[in-house]
């Protein structure tokens, strides 16, 4: 397999709470430059895995790889230095400051002065602070931010906010972006509009998505691949329209077996 | 309301936002510059005790305010940068070396407090401050070899190249020059990117996290810092009191400290100064109402402290954002006056916050 074919990639992952298994012998690999979905019903623990790349919780067993390189016991904090950005299913930005300061913080694991020098402010600081303002504001334009820029995040509509958190995971300059429900929260027009940012981000930005999705009209106008999971297993892996029709899935989803029931039909 | 229009991206960077705000400032200062000039001792002395909390108020604004971490125990650090400095004038050290060595033993006190402490966060944080405090108060008390216990210990006159530091003028254009320096180290703290880590600390750890931000590191960076301060402060605070006393550094005036913090408004310089001189103030209004309160109130044990936990109550349940909250909305007022909307800061809250991930 090549690099490219395993960019990402979770081998025989498995996480425990206690008695519960919430993931269990997941391993899937996620090609350079494409979009990857986790579906399943709640509790499938699409965002435990989330959670396990990011290295909030620790795998109770398997491993984790990015870019050919070992991630499973790294520390949280170095995750983003690595290139990986994350957004939150119900958003965690920084509410008391300005959508400008929330891009600049997403800029933390580029910015290498020394804490003593940011004490006297040097020359050095201000001309970080410049490069990383020019790159905050290439997002802003990117999607389109401007009239929110020095807007408190606290004051701005829970869409936009979505788009916010998009653009702080970007101001990371990600290799692998992982969004946790995108649109949970979106309209119908909002999450159209999340769709194609997610494909710009694909196509102009190059960078590889891992995206869980509840909605399954936007899995299947974005997705490359789709990961259907239930109970912690992997029920399904293919095209989004693989999986839609593969019968355990199904199954999974509406519960019961999916052939017509002729008494039923009777009944009415 | 004015607007600003911006060009270069280095505005944003500017230490005040117009060359208007400069001018006040620079008004304010030559105002204080001219103030022991002007009025008498009495007045000058006050305005020096509201330097110095100013000074502590700004150090614990950068930990409560902007990280969001709250300590109990900042009469501690107080009285440690208060007791260092003295110690060390008595020693025959020149001030100019003792009153940074003041507050850098303080910070790395805070070092040392912090690497424990902060793997907690919210009431056991404060309650391990808490019992930092009485600790160190009790160490002062005892260790009668170093800080003469009860006994006190006098403070000598500081001199800087050889021009003494003496009376209240001195002490005034002391504090007045450490709270400046202080001041515009907490300015460059916050438009750097060690001021953002702070902010994204205190807003969402998980996600501060997530952009990289190592929250062991910055959290016991942000407590040092602010114990530094806050030792710089109590080294004033030596010289404004002349004596020092172990019994000084309590809980009551940690909760000082604290007050100052919530009454000026969480998560603004101008909060801290603001907090200072009400505290300093209280006091004072206190004594000059003992007489005329109705039913021997004024007479009554422990109204001062009372008073203080009364106000904080007050302040936090009907305006949490300070008297800097009540400050800028009274000049936002000012600034749209005719047109006015009643519902502009009306909290409303839009949006559930995960608790799932702590």
């Amino acid at each position: 397999m090549s690099q490219d074919d395993s960019y990402f990639a979770a081998r025989d992952l498995s996480m425990r709470f206690g008695g519960i298994r919430a993931v269990e012998g997941v391993t899937f690999d996620v090609r350079k430059g494409e979009v990857f979905s986790i579906i399943g019903p709640n509790g499938a623990g699409k965002t435990t895995i989330f959670n396990m790349i990011s290295r909030i919780y620790t795998p109770s067993g398997g491993s984790l790889h990015f870019a050919g390189q070992d991630i499973t016991r790294i520390a949280p904090h170095r995750i983003a230095g690595l290139g990986i950005a994350r957004t939150f299913q119900n958003i965690e930005l920084f509410s008391h400051a300005t959508l400008l300061q929330n891009l600049l913080i997403g800029r933390h694991a580029h910015s290498h002065v020394p804490i003593l020098s940011q004490l006297a402010f040097l020359p050095s600081v201000r001309q970080a602070e410049i490069d990383h303002r020019r790159k905050a504001e290439e997002v802003i334009e990117f999607l389109g931010l401007q009239r929110y820029r020095d807007q408190l995040i606290a004051n701005l509509p829970y869409g936009v906010r979505k788009v916010v958190e998009l653009g702080r995971a970007l101001c990371i300059e990600p290799k692998l972006l992982l969004l946790d429900e995108p649109s949970s929260g979106l309209n119908v027009e909002e999450t159209e509009e999340m769709g194609f940012w997610i494909q710009d981000i694909q196509k102009d930005l190059g960078i590889t998505i891992i995206m869980v999705e509840h909605d399954m009209k936007l899995v299947s106008a974005v997705s490359n691949r789709v990961l259907a999971l239930n109970q912690g297993r992997i029920l399904s892996m293919g095209t989004s329209a693989q999986v839609q029709s593969d019968p355990e899935v199904i199954r999974a989803y509406i519960g019961g077996a999916p052939e017509p029931a002729p008494e039923k039909e009777a009944a009415i | 309301m004015r607007a600003m229009f911006r060009t270069s991206y280095a505005q944003d960077l500017l230490l005040a936002r117009s060359p208007a705000a400069w001018g006040w400032y620079g008004l304010l200062m030559l105002v204080l510059l001219a103030i022991p000039h002007m009025l008498g001792e009495f007045y000058v002395g006050e305005m020096a005790g509201v330097f110095v909390f100013a000074i502590a108020g700004v150090g614990l604004m950068l930990l409560i305010g902007y990280t969001g971490l709250v300590s109990l125990g900042h009469a501690a650090f107080l009285g440690i940068g208060a007791y260092t400095n003295a110690i060390l004038l008595t020693k025959g050290v020149p001030f100019i070396f003792s009153l940074p060595a003041a507050g850098l033993l303080t910070a790395l006190f805070g070092v040392l407090i912090g690497i424990p402490t902060l793997r907690m966060s919210g009431l056991y944080l404060a309650i391990a401050t808490l019992a930092f405090g009485s600790i160190v108060g009790i160490v002062l008390e005892k260790w009668h070899g170093l800080t003469g216990g009860f006994d006190g210990l006098a403070v000598p006159t500081p001199a800087i190249f050889g021009y003494v530091i003496e009376g209240r003028t001195g002490v005034y254009y002391l504090s007045l020059a450490i709270l400046v320096a202080v001041l515009l180290l907490a300015m460059n703290i916050l438009r750097s990117p060690l001021g953002r880590a702070m902010v994204a600390i205190r807003d969402s750890e998980i996600s501060a996290q997530s952009m990289g931000i190592h929250l062991a590191f910055y959290k016991t960076v942000a407590f040092a810092i602010s114990a530094g301060i806050t030792g710089l402060a109590g080294a004033a605070y030596g010289h404004y009191t002349n004596y020092l006393a172990p019994d000084g550094f309590g809980i009551l005036l940690s909760i000082q400290l604290v007050t100052i913090v919530f009454i000026g408004g969480l998560g603004s310089l101008h909060g801290a100064i603001f907090g200072a001189i009400f505290i300093s103030m209280l006091p004072q209004a206190i004594a000059l109402s003992r007489d005329s309160l109705p039913f021997g109130l004024g007479r009554l044990p422990g109204l001062e402290p009372s008073l203080f936990g009364i106000i904080l109550v007050l302040v936090i349940m009907f305006e949490p954002a300070g008297i800097n909250g009540r400050w800028l909305k009274a000049k936002r007022w000012f600034g749209e006056f005719p047109l006015h909307r009643r519902a502009a800061f009306r909290r409303q809250k839009s949006y559930a916050k995960s608790e799932r991930l702590r």
